[in-house]
């Protein structure tokens, strides 16, 4: 044991407490974090094996070495968790390196996305920035007019009765209708009178992104109590003194978890919204280009660009709300 | 002229259990400057007959006057501050902003709101806590806030309603001698809400004790004690005769009821 004991002198010294005190903070979150994702990726490449092992074992029989069973015909009908435990070296050796296979390995999207983001020129037509940002532009656009007429619903059914009574209801029917069926009908009519492009993609993102904030609003509006209404008739204060002065600020907290669920709800409009057209720019057209030509890793690579584009805009969205409610003394 | 004036006031609320008689055949004359305790058990009113004078509820029989206008003229014209029984501060609005507020909605003048904002934090004993958020301050502190609030626009009308009932003994006794002393520098009219009937006793001129079921005055004390007061005022014995008139009529309005 060449370690000093810890009754010696300057044992243990070396690490003042604070920094030992903020690693072990930073240990504390970080390590559980890392630990669940390397779980995930863990997961991904196990799965991959039964996934691919059709062609795994495919490969190895036209190298030359022995499968079983032996002919493609015959292991047609074999599942793929039993083939791979039939076949266990081709299996394992093949199954994260193909060029089309069912389940892509991590580190051949990550390869894709790559060099797909960072290794071409922004104007390629294969460059996910290029394709990223037409579907940005539609979701931006999209949600802009989304929260602006869920704003404006909000206030008029919170003011009027017969609002409430007329818009609210249809507002819930239309989230029930399922978008796939509904966005094919808007481009088919939008592009009748002579609209294609953003603008039809935008609608569907509306279409999908003003709902939550229609909800939110309208409890954010409602969320001031009696006596806070009383307070302001006390002073004679005018409706629009009231919505202003307090409905309006009340409702912050509310309008912002609202925006989360609304961008995110955008994002998909907008590429649902690339779906049907057959475009040919856009991650939704990435998506559709790969699946007819069975280019999983492309599939998977704009899938992960679509959740990375989401995630950035919750977190734009969350990073303003921190900078607001902080300086409104809404949050400590 | 009388600051407020009830004449066989009466109130019934229509509930989905039928009718509730919240108020009966209230008579009172409130003259400028006194300071009325309203004390009874919950249910009795007193919330109720504060809030019809504040225009916030709709007697359905009887005649009630403001300043001689009717209740809701009253109230457009600002004739009173009402003080809740929570702050009910705007929590994004500091201190000093939850003071401007009134004086925002009523269009003061800029330079005006500046001075009477730091002039009555200064009369509530808040100087320096003009930019702290609501949060920052204790729930007594708090409550003197929305005092200042309700004091800001300068009524000659101070309505409070169990303003210090959610505050513990000792911060309560002292918010009650302030409050003394503030009534004193400014000589409004006090109607105060209240189920504490040292509170009562210790605070008014006259002390209102009502019982419930149906809302009525069962007494009306007009008190004898000095207009200043001291915190050991409470153990002399005109303090204590006057505690046991207000308990009897208290146990009298139960009895009836």
């Amino acid at each position: 044991m060449t370690d000093a004991p810890l009754s010696a002198p300057q044992a243990g010294v070396g690490r003042s407490g604070r920094v030992a005190l903020r690693l072990r903070a930073v240990s504390g979150t970080v390590i559980p974090v890392l630990a669940v994702i390397a779980a995930l990726v863990g997961l991904w490449y196990l799965a991959c094996i039964p996934m691919n092992a059709q062609q795994s074992v495919l490969l190895a029989e036209r190298g030359g070495a022995e499968v079983s069973p032996a002919t493609a015909s015959e292991r047609r009908d074999v599942g793929g968790i039993a083939l791979s435990l039939r076949n266990p070296d081709p299996a394992l050796a093949l199954a994260f390196g193909q060029d089309r296979p069912v389940l892509p390995a991590p580190h051949q999207v990550a390869a894709e996305l790559w060099g797909s983001t960072v290794g071409l020129r922004v104007t390629s037509k294969r460059s996910l920035v290029f394709h990223g940002w037409i579907t940005l532009s539609a979701t931006l656009a999209g949600f802009a007019v989304g929260t602006g007429l869920g704003i404006l619903l909000a206030v008029g059914i919170v003011h009027s009765r017969v609002m409430d009574m007329s818009v609210m209801p249809w507002a819930i029917v239309s989230q029930t209708i399922p978008i796939i069926a509904i966005a094919p009908m808007i481009i088919v009519v939008l592009y009748s009178i002579g609209v294609q492009g953003l603008v039809p993609k935008a609608v569907i993102s509306a279409y999908l992104s003003f709902f939550p904030v229609v909800v939110g609003m309208v409890k954010g509006l409602r969320s001031p109590d009696a006596m806070q209404l009383d307070l302001l008739r006390t002073y004679g204060a005018s409706g629009a003194q009231t919505f202003w002065r307090l409905r309006l600020p009340a409702s912050l907290p509310y309008l912002f978890a609202s925006l989360k669920i609304g961008v995110a709800a955008s994002l998909i409009g907008a590429i649902v919204g690339e779906l049907p057209t057959g475009a040919v720019r856009g991650l939704g057209a990435r998506l559709l280009a790969g699946s007819y030509y069975g280019q999983t890793v492309q599939i998977w690579s704009a899938l992960f660009a679509a959740a990375i584009l989401a995630a950035l805009l919750v977190a734009i969205i969350s990073g303003v709300e921190r900078v607001l409610l902080r300086r409104m003394g809404l949050m400590r | 002229m009388n600051v407020v004036s009830a004449r066989s006031l009466d109130l019934t609320f229509r509930t989905g259990d039928g009718p509730v008689h919240a108020l009966k055949d209230i008579e009172l004359d409130i003259a400028p400057g006194e300071f009325v305790s309203f004390i009874g058990p919950s249910g009795c009113g007193k919330t109720t007959f504060l809030r019809c004078v504040a225009g916030l509820e709709a007697p359905t029989g009887g005649t009630l006057t403001v300043n001689g206008m009717t209740p809701d003229e009253a109230r457009r014209a600002r004739a009173y501050g009402y003080v809740f029984q929570a702050a009910g501060l705007y929590p994004w609005r500091t201190i000093g902003g939850n003071i401007r507020l009134p004086l925002e909605i009523m269009g003061f003048p800029e330079a005006e709101k500046k001075r009477r904002v730091a002039e009555t934090l200064a009369l509530v004993d808040l100087d320096g806590f003009e930019k702290k958020f609501p949060w920052q301050l204790s729930g007594g502190m708090q409550q003197r806030a929305s005092i200042a609030r309700a004091l800001a626009f300068d009524a000659d009308l101070l309505l409070m309603d169990e303003p210090f009932g959610a505050l513990d003994e000792i911060v309560r006794d002292r918010l009650n001698e302030e409050l003394l002393a503030l009534w004193a520098r400014t000589g409004k009219t006090m109607l105060f809400v209240t189920h504490s009937i040292p509170e009562a006793v210790y605070l008014s001129t006259k002390i209102v004790v009502m019982s419930p079921r149906p809302g009525r005055i069962s007494d009306v004390i007009d008190s004898p004690l000095p207009k200043e007061r001291p915190l050991d005022i409470r153990d002399s014995a005109e303090f204590i005769a006057i505690a046991h008139r207000v308990r009897e009529g208290l146990r009298a309005g139960m009895e009836a009821a």
